[in-house]
């Protein structure tokens, strides 16, 4: 248990300590090191989880199985990985003049902040506790948006903040209704805790808690990106740092939808109709095809790629819904190729774009020839999203396809159109980009493109054969959401 | 439903719950924003009471912290901070005409009746009076989404953004007695750094278009300009 608080507490150092640290330069190694402590312990919490099975801590506030441990751990690598690339970056950003040595301080402390939040959402066991960090990750991140405060950036950051405090509210209502459903089965303060829910799910009303997981979906699917309501994501993702692109795309759009899937399993014990599991599946399929259709017209690389993420997000969703073992086995596994595809593209798009000194697609070009390591970093990144084999993303996506054969025949050549789809968006932007000449003048840049080859070995790893103690894993996370396992 | 036989609580919680839908209907309706600040206050104050009187009748002192609450930031200390940028930027003398008033008043009718469709098979397990109460939460939460959308001043979305955590904490208070007390806790930590992060935003958006009406901030879109 004491691993769960060492991973809570080690991020909340890390705010007091950037925040009141006074001024020093070696700060992106620090938020290295505070990232790596975590990690180990996120490590050992897994340790624990994989020896003993489910973990509730003494006073019910934490609950560790094996659903949220993996994310966890997932959430703690791609922290830790984007930290290693954000340090030199900022640095670099910095020497342009874009940035003043008290908004780094603010970066690197809300870093920590939006980790903290992070894990907290996925540690927690109580469902309101769970919202309040849902809502802190916003706020934490909110100011980083805006952190070069050019005007597109502020305007980025209030979208962002309106539109998802606003789309949260409504999961908070969603929670209250759920809160209200369990008191009418048993009163008292534990009654919100997911533990207490979960065994009696069968007991709650169930036409309450679908109006509730409507209202939950709205809100926490604001957070996945979730069309209509995705407007700020590119938004954010475009005029941030990059770093946070990173994350925002690898870990908070993943920590939302694990809200939702939570929420699903609740309503799923309480009533038989499967409501929340078509309306996760017309939601999810929605992104899905007009996330594809978008990446065609983007003329920014971050925007492209944070349609991209909508796409594959949509996936998830639909993936979700669809609920059998194979589905959600799928929709686990493409949760983690995703994040980590994700966040390594972010990181060579972030050198690409202080390369060419601009994140306009027309304006980037002969990546290769300048500096092979981004330019092949990019386009293997780009093959291993766009779902080629042999990498992980194409295992997951051909699951997804699978399970949707066997249960929705129908939907499946949908599914075909809009990979295809994605497929060409994607390959018209990046080609001229990597191939061609470098225009005169552009130089390569200080660039530490490890977290990239890391993230893309393990999803070609992932591709190619998963590690037995993970399918593991995901088979007893499956078995956890859908009542059984898929093999 | 006869209202003779109910208690004194649930009268009183209708009556609020009246007042508090009231409340929104009148920032609704409001172009100055000096006076729609002024109505977001009272309605803070209108959800304090509710607390008061729901602490006081089922006996839960910890519904006196989460009123305390309440009364600090939604009553004084956010209305504050907004009428300081309002007088700031000196547009307290403009006054917004809203484009299509009748029209707004009559989605925000509309609105009301929607909640009540939505929520209407709550009433199998309990009272009218909670689907009343439950009904008038959400329609507030859903008339500060219309707020925002017909208003173009910063300021009002704030008051709109507000006012929907109002509805949220009505519907708690009301329905379940108050949420358990840390996620009150952390709900109000969040109002007070989302208040605060507004009055940052408030500046930055001053210093970079001049101007506190957020049609301007327009330069993000998928359209080709």
């Amino acid at each position: 248990m004491i691993a769960v608080y060492l991973v809570l507490l080690i991020p909340l150092a890390g705010i007091v300590f950037f925040a009141l640290g006074g001024h020093r330069a070696d700060r992106g190694k620090l938020n290295v090191r505070f990232n790596a402590i975590c990690l180990l312990a996120t490590i050992w919490l897994a340790v624990n989880v994989l020896n003993q099975g489910t973990i509730l801590s003494d006073n019910k506030a934490f609950l560790i199985d094996p659903f949220n441990v993996y994310l966890i751990v997932l959430t703690a690598f791609v922290g830790l990985t984007t930290s290693i690339f954000s340090g030199p970056y900022m640095a670099h950003e910095k020497d342009l003049g874009k940035l003043t040595d008290n908004r780094l301080k603010l970066y690197y402390s809300m870093y920590q902040g939006f980790m903290l939040a992070m894990y907290l959402v996925l540690t927690t066991n109580n469902m309101g506790i769970m919202w309040v960090a849902m809502e802190g990750a916003t706020l934490a991140t909110v100011m980083l948006v805006s952190l070069y405060r050019t005007p597109e950036s502020i305007e980025a950051a209030w979208k962002y903040f309106i539109l998802c405090g606003v789309g949260i509210a409504q999961a908070l209502f969603g929670t209250i209704l759920l809160y209200y459903a369990a008191m009418q089965i048993g009163d008292g303060e534990s009654s919100l805790l997911w533990s207490v829910l979960y065994e009696n799910a069968s007991k709650l009303n169930p036409e309450i808690l679908e109006i509730a997981f409507v209202f939950m979906l709205v809100g926490y699917g604001t957070k996945i990106g979730l069309v209509p309501l995705h407007n700020w994501l590119p938004d954010a993702h475009s005029e941030g740092p990059t770093p946070m692109s990173a994350v925002l795309s690898g870990l908070l759009l993943n920590d939302a939808l694990y809200a939702v899937v939570r929420n699903k399993m609740l309503v799923d014990g309480a009533s038989h109709s499967h409501i929340a599991g078509y309306l996760m599946m017309g939601f999810g399929l929605l992104s899905f095809l007009v996330g594809a259709l978008f990446l065609h017209r983007q003329k920014d690389i971050k925007r492209l790629f944070s349609y991209s993420s909508i796409e594959h997000m949509g996936m998830m969703t639909f993936a979700f819904g669809i609920g059998g073992p194979m589905a959600t086995f799928a929709a686990l596994l493409h949760m983690t190729v995703h994040s980590l595809t994700k966040s390594a593209i972010f990181v060579t798009v972030g050198h690409a774009s202080q390369l060419a000194g601009t994140q306009s697609i027309d304006k980037i070009r002969g990546l290769i020839k300048t500096q092979p390591k981004v330019g092949w970093g990019l386009l293997i990144g780009t093959l291993a999203i766009a779902g080629f084999p042999p990498f992980g993303v194409f295992t997951s996506e051909f699951l997804v396809l699978l399970a949707t054969m066997h249960s929705y025949p129908w939907l499946a050549p949908l599914l075909l159109l809009g990979i295809g789809i994605a497929f060409a968006g994607l390959f018209r932007h990046i080609q001229p980009m990597v191939y061609g000449d470098k225009p005169e003048g552009q130089q390569p840049v200080k660039a530490n493109l490890w977290p990239v080859i890391i993230h893309l070995g393990l999803v070609l790893w992932l591709g190619l054969a998963i590690p037995e103690f993970l399918a593991n894993w995901f088979s007893q996370a499956t078995l956890l959401i859908s009542g059984s396992t898929p093999l | 439903m006869n209202l003779e036989q109910t208690d004194f609580y649930t009268q009183a919680i209708l009556s609020m719950a009246a007042l508090v839908g009231l409340t929104s209907f009148l920032m609704l309706g409001q172009g100055r924003l000096l006076r729609l600040i002024f109505v977001f206050a009272v309605q803070g104050f209108l959800l304090t009471l509710t607390t008061v009187l729901a602490a006081y009748s089922l006996n839960n002192p910890h519904l006196y912290i989460s009123a305390l609450l309440t009364l600090v930031l939604k009553v004084i200390f956010i209305p504050w901070m907004l009428r300081r940028e309002v007088l700031l930027m000196n547009t307290h003398r403009d006054v917004q005409a809203l484009a299509n008033k009748t029209v707004v008043m009559l989605g925000g009718a509309s609105l009301m009746v929607f909640s009540y469709y939505v929520l209407h098979p709550i009433v199998q397990t309990t009272s009218p009076v909670m689907l009343n109460a439950l009904a008038v939460s959400l329609s507030v939460v859903l008339l500060g989404m219309l707020l925002m959308i017909s208003h173009r001043q910063a300021v009002a979305h704030v008051v709109g953004f507000m006012s929907i955590e109002n509805g949220l904490f009505f519907a708690a208070i009301v329905a379940t007695k108050g949420m358990p007390m840390v996620v009150e806790l952390g709900v109000a930590f969040d109002v007070l750094v989302a208040a605060v992060l507004f009055g940052i935003f408030f500046l930055h958006i001053r210093t970079s278009i001049d101007s506190l009406d957020v049609d301007l901030l327009n330069k993000l879109n998928e359209v080709d300009k």
